[in-house]
Order: structure tokens, then C-alpha cells, then sequence
């Protein structure tokens, strides 16, 4: 009998607290419980067996925090081992006869992924795969992953348990008093991307009490169709004159569980505060409430690291503009890894209200996989929608799955074997919606029967290989009208089939269908609504297209998917676009009075505002060459509000302000240079990094800004980074500055490390500090050859440079 | 016992925020931008806040928490004659990180007023408790010292990792220490509170810091 049946079949009981039952032996705060295995195994099994005795069918190993980060590998061994046979005694000795199973648990590493935290994605995976290699060699029964708060590195440890054994898997999530992670997600998103993952059952434990976590596990069932476990508290801890016990005793615990069973949570068990009586008395309790009846929920669902998007409801809007193609500005952008130029293409699709953004870094002559992964990384650190990555590179498609951080949506796979055969298994491991293109060998058929024909097929394979069809959305491939004027009509029709006859979801690129014609958006947008009206479940659009929104949103309320009209109003107000000044433009130049400003975009950059810079910008540059503009109006604007920055009549966010106005006018230079083919004129290399173990990186980045607004090559390596990278792109990128900046006094040795590597190996090069645990003296001896107290001061040091 | 707090946070100080940012406080033209970042952050936040009490005993400058010792003259100084400690760790969250993180990339003006509203939410929520701490204690005739932290005067920093254990901080309220003694998020605090039986007003805040040249010195105290 094994317990991936069991759980199928009947209501199987978890144990309780470890944690609590050992502080009341005598753990003290701070003491490593795991120890115990050794010390006092006598007091693991009994409590192993109290739990067996009381009804458990799983007890989980004391090894919560059993990882190769608190313990030397040799003990790890001998503390996981302990821990197993701990367990397989207790199995032995309890006389209950029913199935006794043995759980590895496998709590959090006490260490946040980047980029929030400083831990490697990927070496979390080799945390837990260490832990349950080591687990799974003892002869555990099946991985319980619990008490995780933050979705990444619950992925971690579920791929870790994956990629190390073919054991069930259990994975459970503590939530917060506000329903979600410490890190945002919701349960629908944990369930989607869980299950995705292809884990055994979906849990919730730890944190509340279980009326407080009946909202969670009630969410959880209704997106996931494998089995839900509920590991609650006994409520919090509280303090009743001067003594401490947590808030749910046992009879009532058990009376919650009964409506946590009858809400169709099948597992049940207890967290903190909880122990055997806890579970005994639940058994009871609850024995005897039927199991919910098996529902696989047809769900097709994709989810980002704080929430989940379902595709089948409304008409799902996928934002196109990540993708170089056709595109100048952006390949340049792809070719300089200038991130924030992507980033800021994603942040205004969002704002303009897409639910998913594709993600298409594919360019001749660049390393595609490494860019896909980076993209996706960087993408999901500022935006939380769910990507949908778009790359006909099968390794740069892994990559990207696997960093991406939720339930992604895959574009793509076709009927051609080859393509199946590549991407199926991805999509059965990492988890993932795949847009299925109907084409196969011998290209796309005609007629809508062809197409069909081919969805079915794909279905088939799909099931070969484990992929749910509900995981699956049909392409039916959108030709241009003007090639073949039967071209809409086949699309349509095999849009119609595959959805309302076979009930699987769709999807179209929509604005192929104008290829070669002239007003494309009058064709797009009325094929658009057709495509709606005959069952396009999904749309990859232009959203900066306003004929393709209004089309969107008078559908949505036509068909009464737009409670009391509110989206349409508020798109209705859009209109017509204004380019009025927002409000974050305040206008205040007192200090700046007596100076001489005679130009418009001299005013708008010392006033610091961005819109307004950007228009006066363009406008200048229709009849004036970009250095012109440059030099006579964006750099002396800057020059003015840097004397007054220094002059202390002009503070931080003033200077930041203008800073970030006299950006947006040299965006518009830098589009004018590219679109004319030439190429930009710079001053020196400047390669800039936080160091290695700081995560603080706004000082850097002001910095970065103010260089960039002079005119300097600037290399930005980010924050968290070794001295041998930082050496390697000083060599390889030929600079002669580079500044380090270090916020903490246990960082500056890292800095020091760096500094003493580049006087090596890159003795010409220059090296300028700040950070705010620095000063003069210490950069001095740290072997600096600049300390700048500010971002002004590393800019003047640079031009003073540059000059000689 | 290590006890969690859920804490609504009060509403927004923004003197506080214009001094974190770096800007004058009277500085009236900013109110456009500060107002558009409060309100894209209004009701994001919530307090978090982990606990527990511990007995502590002084010799000369060693001082005993009972889940470690520590040496440290300043913070004996702060808890001479306490009985107790309550040793917390709070956190406003990892929505304020991604916040700035966000911003650093699109609009560093913005950014910097991200991340003095992120001071000001934390100082602001380790206030609330402190006062409500404060409550408790005085109705049994208990006083507090000022809020003390690994880091300040000759306090190490390292004593993060034992705060950190000793309150199982990453389990109870998310928050984790990296490699550099970093808390993640940003905006978490832990610190030490002295209890004692009697009143005892030691210098606290800017006035007991010895880097007399900061620019986010309290002018007037």
C-alpha cells in the first residue's frame, strides 16, 4: 500500500508539533532541535509514537531545520539518519494498525531568495536536494516540504525533491493573518504553481488557528484538483496572568477540524501548539465525515509569485511589446543589456492593463538562453504579473521555467513531433500553460478541419505525456487577409470548434491578420472582436494599441463581464489620450531664480519634469542636431542644479528629480541617434557595483543616473557583486573608473577584497567609493583612490578625469 | 515563549519622511510627489511583530540575555538595573522592497521617497509597540528604556544571528539575515527594550549617538 493511494482513497491523519512538545522537554530558545535526534532519541520516539498512537498515519522526522547551512555534512547525516530510524522505532513499537507512514520534513532554509535576499536560487535547490538525498537513502516514506513563506523557495524545494527521488511529495505553505504569504501570494497562486509542479497534495500549516485558516485551505481546494491538507496551530500563543499557552485547546481544535474536513480538506494534522491529544481527538472528530468526492478541477490557470490568472472566463489580454522584432530601439537595448529599457516596456504594458506579458528576447548573434533567463529574473523582481515566455530555443525555454517564479504560460509548441517531444517534458516538469500552434510537418493546413486535426493530435500527445488538457491553449494560427481572403474564416471556424465543441481554450496573435495592408489597426481590431465573438479565450496584442482596447472593453460589457460598467468608464476616461503633466511634477525653483534659464527644456529639466523634458525634447530635436541639444540646453540645465545640489540650495530629491527628467530627454536623443543610424559619442567607461553581500543599491543607482546624464559609458553590475566579477569587467570592458559603493561596516572588507584584485588587475584603473558606513580616512585606507560623499562629487571626480 | 503581533500601523508622519528622504522638512513643493507615493502605498503595509521576554543579569559589561552573552559597555549602560529584557523583531514586509526596487529602475526620485517611507513605516510600527508594551507594563509599575539595537555604540551586529535563533524570526514574522548581517526585508528592526522596577530616563535616539555629523540628525532634541 502506498500513501499516493491512500490519499485517493481515505482521510489520512498528519502528526502535530515537534517544535513545542521538545520546548516543553527543555529545548531552549535558540537550541538546534534536530540535535535531539541524537541526544534524546528515547524522547523523539516517544513523541513519534504518541502521535502513531493517536491516530497519525504520517509522522514527520524531527529534521524541520536539518539543512547542510546549520550542520557540517558528516552531522547532517547522522542528524537525518537519527531522525529516520527515530521514527521507523516509534512505527515498530506503536500497536495501531493502521497504515504508518514515515514523512522527511523539510521546513524553510532561514534565508530569502534573491532578489530580495542575497540566497542563489539555484543553490537553494542544492540545500534541500542535500537534505533529501540524504532523507530518501534512510528509506522515508514521502517528502513533507512545509511551513514555507515565500513561493520561490518552496519551488526550490520541490524541484530538489523532484530532480532526487520519485517519492509523493506533500508541499504546504504557512500563511499570514491576511490570507497570503509573507511574500504575497495568494493560495490560488500557490495551488496553480504546486500543482503545476505535479506535487501529490497542496497543504496550509503553521501560523493561525484553524477557523483562521479555513478562508486558505477553502482556497486551495477550489484550484487544485489534487489533495488538500490543513496542518494548523492550536491558535497564537497567549498570555493569561503570567502563564503562556496558545489560544485553541484540544476539544475546540477538534471541533474546528470538522468544518475544515467538511469544507474538503482530506489531510488533517496540527502545527505549533498542537500535540497528541490534539490529534486523537480530531481523528475522532472527524473519522466519520465522508471524503469530498474527487474534482478535477478543468482549471487553466497561470500565476506570477503573487497572484493567478485564469484563462477561460474573460478574455485574457497577453502584452506583446517585449520582443525585439521590427523593433530598433529595443534590439539596440538587447544589444547593450540595457535591462531597464525592457523593464520599462513591461511596466507600461501593465499600466495599461495587460493580464500577462510575453517575453521575447530572440536576436541573431546573442546568447538567448542566458538574456531569456536574466529577462525573466529581472522582469519578476519589480512586475507581478505572470509571464509568458516566448522563445523557440528549447534551452533558453528551461532556463527561463525554471527561474520563473510561479505557473508560467509557454509560447509555444506545434504538432510537429520534434516540438512535442522538446517541450512536453518541460512542460510536465517546471509546470506551465503551452500555447499549442495547429501546424505540424507539413505546415498549416488550410482549411479549419486541417487545424483541428492537428489540435487533436497534440491533445493526444499531451496525454502520453502526462500534460492535462487543461494545461493546453490552441493557436489557430491567424494568416494575413491579404494573402488569402479565406484565411479569417479558417481561423475563426477552428476557434469556434476547439472551443465551444471541445472546450479547451484559445489563443491568437491578433494583429497578423493585417500583414501587408495599410490602416492595420482598422483591420485588427474589428477581426479582434470577431475573434472574441467566436471563442478566443486569449489575446497577445499591442495594449498601447486604443483601437484594440476599446474593441477589449466594449466586449467585456456587452457581454456582461463588466460589473456596473466600471472597467469601461474608467477606460472611457482615457479618452482621447492626455499628455497633461501628472502630478509628481511640481514646479519649484526658487533657489535656482537668479540663474540664467532662457530654453523651455532647460526650465523643465531644473524643475524636474519628466513629461514635459521629453516633449520640449522631441520637439527641439525636429530641427536641431542631438549634440546641439546636449550640449547647449540638457547639460548646462544639469550643471545649474548640480551647483545648487552642492551648494546646498538644492537637496536629494530635487537633484534626483531633474535627473530623472534630463533622462527621459535623452531617451528621446538616443532614439534620434539610433533612427538616424549613427552611433552615440561617450565619455569614459565607468564600471559601478554594490559590493559583494550588500543588497542596498539606491546610492549606486543615483550615482548611475548622474554619470549616464553627463555622458559616461556606464557598466552597472548591479548589487551583490564578487570582486572577480567586478575585476573581470573592468578588464574586459578596458575601463579606467569603476566606484564601489557599501552600505554596511560587514561589507566594506568585501570592498577591500575588490579593490586589492583590481590594483592587480587593473592597476590604471581608478577607483572611487562611498556608501554611507565610509569616509575619507577609511576609503584611504582601504587603498581608494577617491572617497565621494555624494553622487555629485563621483561626477565631478569623473569629468575632472575625463578632462586629463 | 515567543509570542506574534499583528499591528495596524498609523497613519503617515510626513516631516518624517521629507527628514528620511533627505530634504528640508518644510519643504512644501515635494507634497505632490510624497502624496503620490503614500498613496500608492497606502494600506500595503502591515505590521509584524515577533517577541518574547527574557530575565538578564549585568557584570561589568557582560551581559547575560539568557539565550547568549553579549559584551558591550553602551548597552550595559541602557539596561542597567533591569530585571528583563523583551527582545523583539519587526518588519513591515517585502511589498516596501519591491516597491523600491521598482522605482530604482524607472524613477529614482521616487525611489528615495520609497525608501524614506519605508523608514518612517518602521520606526512608526516599532513605536506602536513599544507603546503598547509601555501599557502593559506600567499597570504592573514596570518601566522601559529606549529601544536598543545590535549595531548601535559598541553593540556587535553579529548578535543578529542569536536574535534572529532565539526568536525563530524567519517562521514567526519572515525575516532573515543574509550573509552580511542583512535583514530581509529592509525595513525590519530588532532591538532590545530594558524592563525595570524603577524610572530612568538615559539619553535616547539621535542624542545618544556619537556621529554628531549625520545628515539624518534630529535637529532639534
Amino acid at each position: 500500500m502506498s500513501i499516493r493511494e491512500d490519499i485517493k482513497n481515505k482521510r489520512i491523519y498528519l502528526d502535530g508539533s515537534m517544535g513545542t512538545m521538545l520546548q516543553n522537554m527543555g529545548l531552549t530558545p535558540g537550541e538546534l532541535p534536530e540535535r535531539w535526534n541524537i541526544t534524546h532519541s528515547d524522547a523523539i520516539v516517544n513523541i513519534h509514537k504518541s502521535y502513531y498512537d493517536a491516530g497519525s498515519n504520517v509522522v514527520c522526522t524531527n529534521t524541520f531545520g536539518a539543512n547542510i547551512l546549520s550542520y557540517d555534512k558528516e552531522e547532517l547525516k547522522e542528524i537525518i539518519s537519527a531522525a529516520v530510524s527515530n521514527a521507523k522505532k516509534a512505527r515498530e513499537l506503536s500497536q495501531e494498525t493502521g497504515n504508518k507512514y514515515i514523512a522527511l520534513d523539510v521546513g524553510p532554509m532561514g534565508k530569502l531568495l534573491k532578489p530580495y535576499g542575497d540566497f542563489e536560487f539555484e543553490k537553494a535547490i542544492e540545500v534541500f536536494a542535500e537534505t533529501i538525498r540524504i532523507g530518501v537513502a534512510c528509506g522515508v516514506d514521502l517528502i513533507l516540504i512545509e511551513t514555507m513563506n515565500d513561493s520561490y523557495e518552496i519551488k526550490a524545494a520541490v524541484l530538489a525533491a523532484k530532480e532526487n527521488s520519485d517519492l509523493p511529495i506533500f508541499a504546504s505553505n504557512a500563511y499570514s493573518e491576511d490570507g497570503k504569504l509573507m511574500t504575497g501570494a495568494s493560495p490560488a497562486a500557490m495551488a496553480t504553481m504546486l500543482e503545476g509542479l505535479g506535487v501529490d497534495a497542496i497543504g496550509a500549516n503553521c501560523s493561525l488557528g484553524p477557523n483562521q485558516l479555513i478562508g486558505v485551505v477553502t482556497e486551495l481546494i477550489e484550484y487544485s484538483s489534487v489533495p488538500v491538507f490543513a496542518k494548523p496551530n492550536a491558535g497564537l500563543p497567549i498570555n493569561e496572568g503570567g502563564v503562556t499557552r496558545f489560544g485553541v485547546m484540544a476539544d475546540e481544535f477538534a471541533q474546528q477540524m470538522i468544518e475544515m474536513a467538511e469544507t474538503g480538506a482530506s489531510i488533517l494534522g496540527g502545527c505549533c501548539g498542537t500535540n497528541p491529544e490534539y490529534i486523537e481527538k480530531t481523528v475522532a472528530a472527524t473519522a466519520n465525515i465522508p471524503l469530498p468526492p474527487h474534482r478535477e478541477k478543468k482549471r487553466t490557470v497561470v500565476s506570477s509569485y503573487t497572484h493567478c490568472v485564469e484563462i477561460g472566463n474573460q478574455p485574457v489580454l497577453i502584452g506583446e511589446r517585449i520582443n525585439p522584432t521590427g523593433k530598433k530601439r529595443f534590439k539596440q537595448a538587447l544589444t547593450d543589456g540595457d535591462i531597464d529599457y525592457i523593464l520599462n516596456e513591461g511596466l507600461s504594458q501593465q499600466e495599461k492593463g495587460v493580464d500577462i506579458l510575453d517575453v521575447n528576447v530572440g536576436l541573431p548573434g546573442i546568447d538567448e538562453a542566458s538574456i531569456l533567463e536574466n529577462t525573466v529574473y529581472e522582469l519578476q523582481a519589480i512586475i507581478d504579473l505572470p509571464l509568458q515566455i516566448d522563445t523557440a530555443d528549447i534551452n533558453a525555454m528551461e532556463k527561463a521555467l525554471r527561474i520563473y517564479n510561479g505557473k508560467a504560460m509557454i509560447n509555444s509548441l506545434s504538432g510537429k513531433e520534434e516540438s512535442m517531444r522538446a517541450v512536453f517534458p518541460l512542460v510536465k516538469k517546471y509546470g506551465g500553460v503551452v500555447v499549442a500552434l495547429t501546424l505540424d510537418e507539413s505546415g498549416i493546413p488550410e482549411t479549419a478541419e486541417g487545424r483541428i486535426a492537428i489540435a487533436e493530435k497534440i491533445l493526444d500527445t499531451a496525454k502520453e505525456y502526462g500534460v492535462s488538457e487543461k494545461d493546453i491553449v490552441f493557436d489557430t494560427l491567424c494568416m494575413s487577409v491579404s494573402a488569402d481572403a479565406k484565411a479569417p474564416e479558417a481561423t475563426l471556424k477552428a476557434l469556434r470548434e476547439i472551443r465551444f465543441e471541445k472546450g479547451i481554450n484559445t489563443i491568437l496573435g491578433v494583429s497578423n491578420i493585417s500583414f501587408g495592408l495599410p490602416q492595420r489597426e482598422v483591420v485588427n481590431s474589428a477581426f479582434f472582436a470577431l475573434a472574441l465573438e467566436n471563442g478566443l479565450s486569449a489575446a497577445i496584442i499591442n495594449p498601447y494599441s486604443t483601437e484594440m482596447l476599446k474593441v477589449y472593453y466594449s466586449f467585456m460589457l456587452l457581454h456582461n463581464m463588466d460589473k456596473n460598467c466600471e472597467k469601461y468608464i474608467e477606460f472611457a476616461q482615457t479618452l482621447p489620450l492626455q499628455t497633461k503633466a501628472t502630478t509628481t511634477e511640481v514646479i519649484k525653483a526658487e533657489d535656482l531664480k537668479e540663474e540664467n534659464i532662457n530654453s523651455a527644456l532647460q526650465n523643465a529639466i531644473i524643475k524636474g519634469l519628466k513629461e514635459q523634458a521629453a516633449v520640449i525634447c522631441e520637439k527641439m530635436l525636429e530641427s536641431a542636431e542631438p549634440l546641439e541639444v546636449v550640449n547647449g540646453e540638457i547639460v548646462p540645465a544639469l550643471d545649474i542644479v548640480g551647483k545648487g545640489f552642492e551648494n546646498k540650495t538644492v537637496y536629494l530629491p530635487q537633484l534626483l528629480m531633474s535627473a530623472e527628467a534630463a533622462k527621459r530627454a535623452f531617451e528621446k536623443v538616443k532614439e534620434k541617434i539610433i533612427s538616424s543610424g549613427n552611433t552615440q559619442e561617450k565619455k569614459s567607461k565607468f564600471v559601478i557595483a554594490t559590493v559583494q553581500g550588500d543588497i542596498h543599491d539606491i546610492g549606486k543607482n543615483i550615482v548611475k543616473v548622474l554619470l549616464e546624464n553627463y555622458g559616461f559609458d556606464v557598466t552597472d553590475l548591479g548589487k551583490d557583486v564578487s570582486p572577480e566579477k567586478i575585476c573581470e569587467t573592468v578588464v574586459s570592458e578596458n575601463a579606467p573608473l569603476c566606484g564601489l559603493s557599501a552600505l554596511m561596516t560587514t561589507t566594506v572588507p568585501a570592498m577591500e577584497e575588490t579593490i586589492k584584485q583590481l590594483k592587480i588587475k587593473a592597476p590604471k584603473c581608478k577607483v572611487v567609493v562611498g556608501g554611507a558606513v565610509l569616509n575619507a580616512d577609511y576609503a584611504k585606507r582601504i587603498g581608494a583612490d577617491k572617497y565621494a560623499k555624494d553622487a555629485m562629487e563621483t561626477v565631478r571626480y569623473a569629468e575632472q578625469f575625463n578632462n586629463e | 515563549m515567543i509570542y506574534t503581533e499583528f499591528f495596524e500601523l498609523p497613519s503617515y508622519d510626513k516631516g518624517e519622511i521629507l527628514r528620511y528622504s533627505g530634504a528640508k522638512k518644510q519643504d512644501m513643493s515635494l507634497d505632490g510627489i510624497v502624496d503620490e507615493c503614500i498613496a500608492e502605498c497606502n494600506g500595503k503595509f502591515k505590521g509584524r511583530v515577533c517577541y518574547g521576554e527574557f530575565p538578564v543579569r549585568i557584570k561589568d559589561n557582560v551581559i547575560d540575555l539568557s539565550f547568549v552573552e553579549v559584551e558591550s559597555s553602551a548597552l550595559a549602560k541602557n539596561l542597567k538595573g533591569c530585571e528583563s529584557v523583551v527582545v523583539f523583531a519587526a518588519t513591515i514586509g517585502i511589498d516596501i522592497d519591491r516597491i523600491i526596487q521598482k522605482y530604482s529602475r524607472i524613477d529614482l526620485s521616487k525611489a528615495v521617497f520609497m525608501q524614506a517611507i519605508g523608514a518612517e513605516r518602521i520606526e512608526a510600527l516599532c513605536d506602536a509597540f513599544c507603546d503598547k508594551l509601555k501599557a502593559e507594563k506600567s499597570e504592573k509599575g514596570l518601566f522601559l528604556r529606549p529601544r536598543f539595537s545590535a549595531g548601535y555604540g559598541d553593540l556587535s551586529i553579529e548578535l543578529q544571528r542569536d536574535i534572529m535563533r532565539a526568536l525563530d524570526c524567519g517562521r514567526k514574522i519572515g525575516v532573515t539575515l543574509n550573509e552580511s548581517l542583512l535583514m530581509s526585508p529592509s525595513k525590519s528592526v530588532t532591538a532590545i527594550v530594558g524592563i525595570s522596577s524603577k524610572h530612568c530616563t538615559p539619553e535616547f535616539g539621535c542624542a545618544s549617538c556619537e556621529n554628531k555629523d549625520c545628515s539624518f540628525r534630529k535637529e532639534k532634541l
